[in-house]
């Protein structure tokens, strides 16, 4: 068993004639908290989409767990324990809170979902307070849980998020970081973080990436990446935050 | 008074019948936002199944009514899902992700097949079939008038309630139903979640012949006649059904069905035979006027 979980060697995406990533290469090793930081319309959440599969990567290939994952269908790309919490949460709004996390174990058996489902609801007990009420009427805060505990519903190795933080008070998006920390400190869990907001997602991740225009232009240790004037100078407003 | 129960008992047989086929639409319109306009010949398919497997079964030398008519009923429904499956399959499916217009024209086209189909391999005469099941209760006897309600009414409105129960319960209950909510909302997302959408689509498509079939056997032994035309009519009927219960809403469809009956059959008894149509589809303007989304399809007010 190899060290690396998830690794991107040359991916090309397209949108029809547009190119969306230039040829992306990073890993992701077991266990580690991994943040690809970059401007709007850099390339992030397309880098997450061609992981799995929504877009497809026309050229290069994706390694997940040792198997090369490019061209699987999305359906099986995610029963290997990849799931993600998209870009806009994705809840689905005319089903209840409950339901949407019976839909998060929906890849696995549901002979765990008891426990795992308690497992939610302890990260996040407002959940657990909402959960006959529909996805439609939570706020962005408890939609943004629901997100994440719906991915974790799935039992995942490799959890991706995609800008947890985006639209939220800061109070929540304190916790909803801790959570994630807390999820890799204690269970190890490995986490593919896709974030705007370049200081919270540093400060929580073991390495990260700078991505400009589809490219990776920089990577490095969280602190280190925090640390370098570049980044400070284009993403952290000369380093106050 | 008789005369009214006795109109509002056969509207009620009618409706169940539109309603059945109103959920196809309904549930297809739902998951890929498409009118398959192929469904009502999806019923003349199963009603045709249904006819056939009744002379066999006969022939066979099965003669006690209830086991026939439970074999016909199993028979025709799984025929007439590999129809459903076989035309998304082949006309729909290949289309995902064309422009938005592409699948209605092969749905027109599948429906042209459909029927000519019938009519090449089962001749464009009209097929009778004698009465099945006869007799029934009188619940109202005054001055001569009998109000009827027919073992076969019965038989129609039981099976209907009881599926539509059932089929309540498996879209709100069950793992696929949740799936089936899921494609509905976000495709990307149930796919995200590990729901293989394509096979979902084909399912919902399965379902919808299933009870589309159910209603071909039911016309067949209420009006004892079919030929390859029936599924326009009764498809268009009910098509309307499901538009003005709210398109998308599946007790929308249920009440859509049983209301165009009722509409239908009291225009019929209190006004003329001739344009019962005419005020099927009038009402279902007035409604379309005053509620867009129809009666039971409620934009749903979202939380950003």
């Amino acid at each position: 068993m190899s060290d690396i979980l998830l690794s991107l060697k040359g991916v090309k995406t397209y949108y029809g004639k547009i190119v969306a990533l230039r040829g992306i290469d990073l890993d992701v090793h077991r266990g580690e908290i991994v943040t690809v930081i970059g401007a709007n319309g850099a390339g992030k959440s397309t880098t997450m989409m061609t992981i799995c599969g929504v877009t497809r990567a026309r050229e290069g290939q994706i390694i997940y767990d040792g198997e090369n994952i490019t061209t699987l269908p999305t359906h099986q790309i995610v029963k290997k324990a990849i799931a993600q919490s998209p870009e806009g949460r994705r809840i689905f709004g005319r089903m209840t809170v409950l339901e949407n996390l019976q839909m998060g174990a929906a890849v696995i058996d549901y002979a765990h979902f008891e426990e795992d489902l308690r497992m939610v609801y302890d990260l996040f007990p407002i959940l657990e307070k909402r959960q006959s009420q529909r996805g439609g009427t939570l706020s962005g805060g408890e939609q943004q849980m629901l997100a994440i505990g719906r991915a974790l519903m799935a039992r995942p190795k490799l959890l991706m998020l995609d800008e947890p933080s985006l639209g939220l008070a800061p109070l929540v998006v304190k916790q909803i970081f801790e959570v994630v920390k807390e999820l890799n400190e204690k269970q190890g869990l490995t986490v593919f973080l896709v974030e705007q907001n370049a200081y919270h997602a540093l400060r929580l991740a073991h390495r990260g990436y700078v991505m400009i225009n589809g490219q990776i232009t920089m990577s490095g240790g969280g602190k280190e990446l925090l640390s370098n004037p570049e980044v400070q100078a284009a993403y952290l407003e000369g380093g106050r935050h | 008074m008789e005369y009214f129960i006795q109109q509002l008992i056969n509207g009620v047989t009618l409706g169940s019948i539109y309603g059945l086929i109103a959920i196809g639409y309904t549930m297809v319109y739902g998951i890929i936002g498409m009118i398959n306009f192929a469904h009502g010949d999806i019923f003349m398919v199963g009603a045709f199944i249904a006819l056939i497997t009744l002379l066999a079964v006969t022939a066979m030398g099965i003669t006690f009514l209830p086991v026939a008519l439970l074999i016909v009923l199993i028979i025709s429904m799984l025929m007439t899902s590999v129809w459903g499956w076989g035309v998304e399959r082949l006309a729909y499916r290949p289309l995902r992700g064309s422009f938005r217009l592409a699948p209605l024209i092969t749905a027109i086209g599948m429906s042209i097949v459909l029927q000519n189909f019938v009519q090449v391999v089962q001749g464009a005469r009209v097929k009778p079939l004698p009465p099945q099941i006869t007799g029934g209760i009188t619940i109202m006897e005054k001055d001569g008038f009998l109000v009827q309600l027919s073992y076969m009414q019965i038989l129609i409105i039981v099976t209907t309630v009881l599926l539509m129960a059932g089929f309540t319960l498996l879209i709100n209950k069950t793992s696929l139903g949740r799936a089936q909510r899921a494609c509905e909302q976000d495709q990307k997302m149930a796919s995200l979640l590990g729901v293989n959408v394509d096979r979902t689509i084909s399912l919902t498509f399965v379902m919808g012949a299933a009870l589309a079939s159910v209603a071909g056997v039911m016309f067949l032994l209420y009006y004892g006649v079919i030929d390859f035309y029936i599924g326009f009519l009764a498809g268009v009927k009910a098509f309307t059904a499901a538009v003005l219960g709210g398109i998308g809403s599946l007790p929308g469809a249920m009440l859509g069905g049983l209301l165009i009956g009722l509409i239908e059959t009291f225009w019929s008894g209190y006004f003329s035979v001739e344009y019962k149509d005419v005020a099927a589809f009038s009402i279902l303007a007035i409604v379309l006027i005053f509620m867009p989304s129809g009666l039971l399809g409620k934009p749903e007010v979202e939380k950003v």
